[in-house]
């Protein structure tokens, strides 16, 4: 969809909305770049000089702490002047448009955008009216898309499993309302991962959700089996109990992820999850503490992918 | 006035007449075809030479967007707009701000409308008090100010009861009722067709079956209380089937579906265009064939714009956001012409989803091209090529999904009620 949107002519990152429709070979940039970032981040020093200069506005229509706060420091780390504006009890609620928002804080000479926004798409609109010299970095849209989790969770598979063309990987839970799930898939499919499951209720995936390539599993006995990879997925406190699902805690006794669940995996899968985690919900404590669980390098691992994603569409443009 | 079209090819849905000659009007009404009337000397003649005279085109869904809603468009400009879409006669639904819910309001509308150049003006009445699904309006002091039917349009009857009351009153009257089959409950979070797109952008959803089980409810009703009921802008195949089925069962209902689900589908939202983001959703490529095929077969009855003027801050936003609606009214005739030519439907058959069957669904004249009818007339040419842009549509609405493309099909001239109300150019 947004592929001409997000590339330069020449075929560089322009802005980052959504993994669907990048090539590979901007993925493999990313994950290349971002891992050339990693020894930043283990000296003493933690700066490099990439976007000295460079006004970075972190845009949260929606409240977000880690996400956030992984965006700020990766901005720090490359030297650049950050603000953070927490537009969710501001303008806004005043009654200011979205494109009045970002036009306003254009004038203020910003030259990257960072947004979060509850509406899927928010980015892209954003993206099609800001001036040619600034940047828009998609920090999640509604249900549609967190690319930069996306590409973290591609960092740490590559990191752990080597590559994706072997690869058996179950993504587990609210898939229905889940961006980092689609962005997942996106990536998964594009670098070459042959089989990408999805495991949950019918209450919890889209209808069409097979049109996306991935296998649908109903049962978590058949859904894990065998995988290299099991990304479990956040499920939001409201939707617990509903119509989407009778209880969290029917919801951990068929989906949760316990040690006796794991076992159908492959003996060296690793267990992923985009955090906040509940545990006893959909992961229990001995699984995100355990050997199998890289859930918190997947946050060291951000910081590095998110300086890699901000010094490429700061570079387009130059 | 008295108009002489020379040389057009004339053709007339209802009588099946298709051929080169002239047509005289006089006093409001067609007083010859062919040969005119020893006496006749026109005020003004119009070279048809190379195009199209039809019967003016019958639009069952136009927003007019007054009273109340003056920020999205005009009275006066749509009624332009219309006239320059060959519209005639339109059908304008109650969802206005305040609904057209008391007689008063609609007497204004009428009166306004009469005094502006453009199309016969047919109110539809709201269905109950606010549009709120609760209270029966005065269906009968409304009728007398002109509605000719009664509706919710897109707001949600949720209580069962109210609309077999309605029906049960609406009968008992005479009066029509049109409802568009949508189950609150599984519409009211959604946004587009529950396949594909939903699927990859996490775009909340509208199901099928928001259609299927309203619709399933309303032909239950119609068949307990006989009323009859126009069902309004169907969009899936499942619902295709069964309006086929209850026609099939001689129930007393017709339908129409809006122009834009006749070309477009789901794909088309792909790219978050908030120009598509329309009421019902455009659905999956699938139930957009069902759709033609019912139009083919007659299972739909009559094609209508739902002409949706919006204004751009309404629409310049992220797509969930966004107020629902397409500008149409202009569209209709060259997306009709495109519609047939795509599946070699003739032009008669094509022009009758806009003429003939929709006025006979008003119950009003026009929709015919007859001697002693009315002079409600439309001349396009056929082969002319116009891009559609804010500066081609006269709408005030420029939300149209097909900006910045090239359609085949251009109104040159709009007669209503014998007078000359729009010319292409001037």
């Amino acid at each position: 969809m947004s592929a001409n949107l997000q590339l330069t002519p020449d075929g560089r990152l322009r802005h980052l909305l959504t993994l669907e429709g990048l090539p590979a070979r901007i993925l493999t940039q990313i994950l290349d770049t971002a891992e050339s970032f990693i020894p930043v981040g283990e000296r003493e020093l933690k700066k490099v000089p990439l976007l000295r200069g460079k006004a970075v506005f972190n845009l949260f229509f929606e409240n977000s702490t880690r996400t956030r706060t992984t965006f700020e420091i990766a901005a720090k780390r490359l030297s650049a002047d950050v603000i953070n504006l927490n537009i969710a009890t501001s303008a806004t609620n005043k009654g200011e448009t979205l494109l009045d928002t970002v036009a306003n804080l254009s004038a203020m000479q910003a030259d990257m955008f960072v947004v979060r926004h509850a509406s899927s798409g928010a980015p892209h609109l954003i993206a099609r009216h800001v001036a040619p010299h600034i940047s828009v970095v998609n920090a999640g849209d509604g249900r549609c898309a967190h690319p930069t989790q996306g590409l973290l969770d591609m960092f740490t598979i590559r990191h752990y499993k080597g590559g994706f063309h072997n690869l058996r990987v179950a993504i587990v839970g609210d898939v229905l309302h889940s961006r980092v799930a689609r962005s997942q898939i996106h990536a998964l499919t594009t670098l070459g991962c042959p089989e990408v499951r999805v495991v949950a209720p019918k209450t919890l995936l889209p209808r069409d959700v097979d049109s996306m390539g991935v296998h649908v599993h109903h049962k978590m006995e058949t859904g894990i089996k065998d995988c290299d990879v099991v990304i479990m997925l956040r499920l939001q406190n409201e939707r617990m109990q509903g119509a989407l699902l009778p209880s969290a805690g029917e919801y951990y006794k068929y989906w949760g992820l316990t040690p006796d669940k794991l076992k159908r995996a492959k003996p060296d899968a690793i267990v992923m999850h985009p955090g906040p985690m509940n545990r006893g919900v959909e992961i229990d404590s001995d699984v995100a503490d355990g050997k199998h669980s890289v859930i918190l390098p997947q946050v060291t691992f951000g910081i590095a992918v998110r300086m890699a994603v901000m010094s490429m569409v700061a570079g387009s443009g130059a | 006035m008295k108009i002489r079209i020379k040389d057009g090819r004339v053709i007339d849905p209802a009588s099946g007449l298709d051929g080169v000659q002239d047509v005289f009007i006089a006093a409001g009404r067609i007083v010859a075809l062919g040969q005119g009337p020893a006496d006749f000397h026109a005020n003004l003649e119009i070279d048809a030479r190379g195009l199209v005279v039809c019967p003016g085109l019958v639009d069952l869904s136009v927003r007019l967007r007054e009273p109340g809603l003056e920020y999205m468009a005009t009275l006066e400009s749509e009624m332009r707009a219309s006239a320059a879409g060959g519209v005639t006669s339109l059908a304008c639904p109650p969802d206005t701000d305040p609904p057209l819910d008391e007689p008063g309001l609609v007497e204004m509308l009428k009166f306004r409308a009469k005094n502006s150049p453009g199309p016969r003006v047919y109110p539809v009445g709201a269905l109950t008090w606010k549009l709120k699904g609760e209270r029966l309006t005065e269906m009968g002091e409304l009728h007398e100010a002109g509605c000719v039917a009664f509706s919710q349009t897109d707001a949600p009857m949720v209580d069962t009861t109210v609309l077999l009351r309605s029906m049960e009153y609406a009968y008992t009257l005479g009066f029509p009722l049109w409802l568009r089959p949508q189950d609150y409950y599984l519409s009211r979070e959604g946004v587009v067709h529950d396949g594909v797109v939903s699927a990859r952008y996490g775009l909340p959803a509208i199901p099928v079956p928001a259609e299927t089980v309203a619709l399933q409810t309303i032909l239950l009703l119609v068949r307990e209380t006989g009323a009859r009921v126009h069902l309004c802008r169907l969009s899936s195949r499942a619902g295709v089937e069964m309006v086929r089925q209850a026609k099939a069962d001689g129930l007393p209902i017709t339908c129409d579906v809006g122009i834009h689900h006749v070309h477009l589908s789901e794909m088309d939202t792909a790219d978050f265009n908030a120009n598509c983001h329309m009421i019902p959703p455009l659905r999956s490529q699938r139930d957009r064939d069902a759709l033609r095929q019912a139009l083919k077969d007659g299972v739909i009855d009559a094609i209508c714009s739902d002409h949706a003027p919006v204004d751009d801050d309404a629409k310049e936003k992220p797509f969930q956001e966004s107020e629902p609606g397409a500008t149409g009214v202009e569209l209709l005739l060259p997306l009709v012409l495109k519609w047939a030519s795509e599946t070699g439907m003739p032009l008669a058959q094509a022009l009758a989803k806009v003429t003939a069957r929709p006025a006979g669904i008003l119950g009003v004249e026009g929709g015919v091209l007859a001697v002693d009818g009315p002079a409600d007339l439309c001349v396009f040419d056929p082969q002319a090529h116009w891009t559609v842009s804010p500066g081609t549509l006269l709408s005030l609405g420029k939300n149209s999904p097909y900006l910045g493309m090239e359609l085949q099909g251009k109104v040159r001239y709009a007669i209503i009620d014998g007078h000359l109300d729009f010319r292409d150019g001037h």
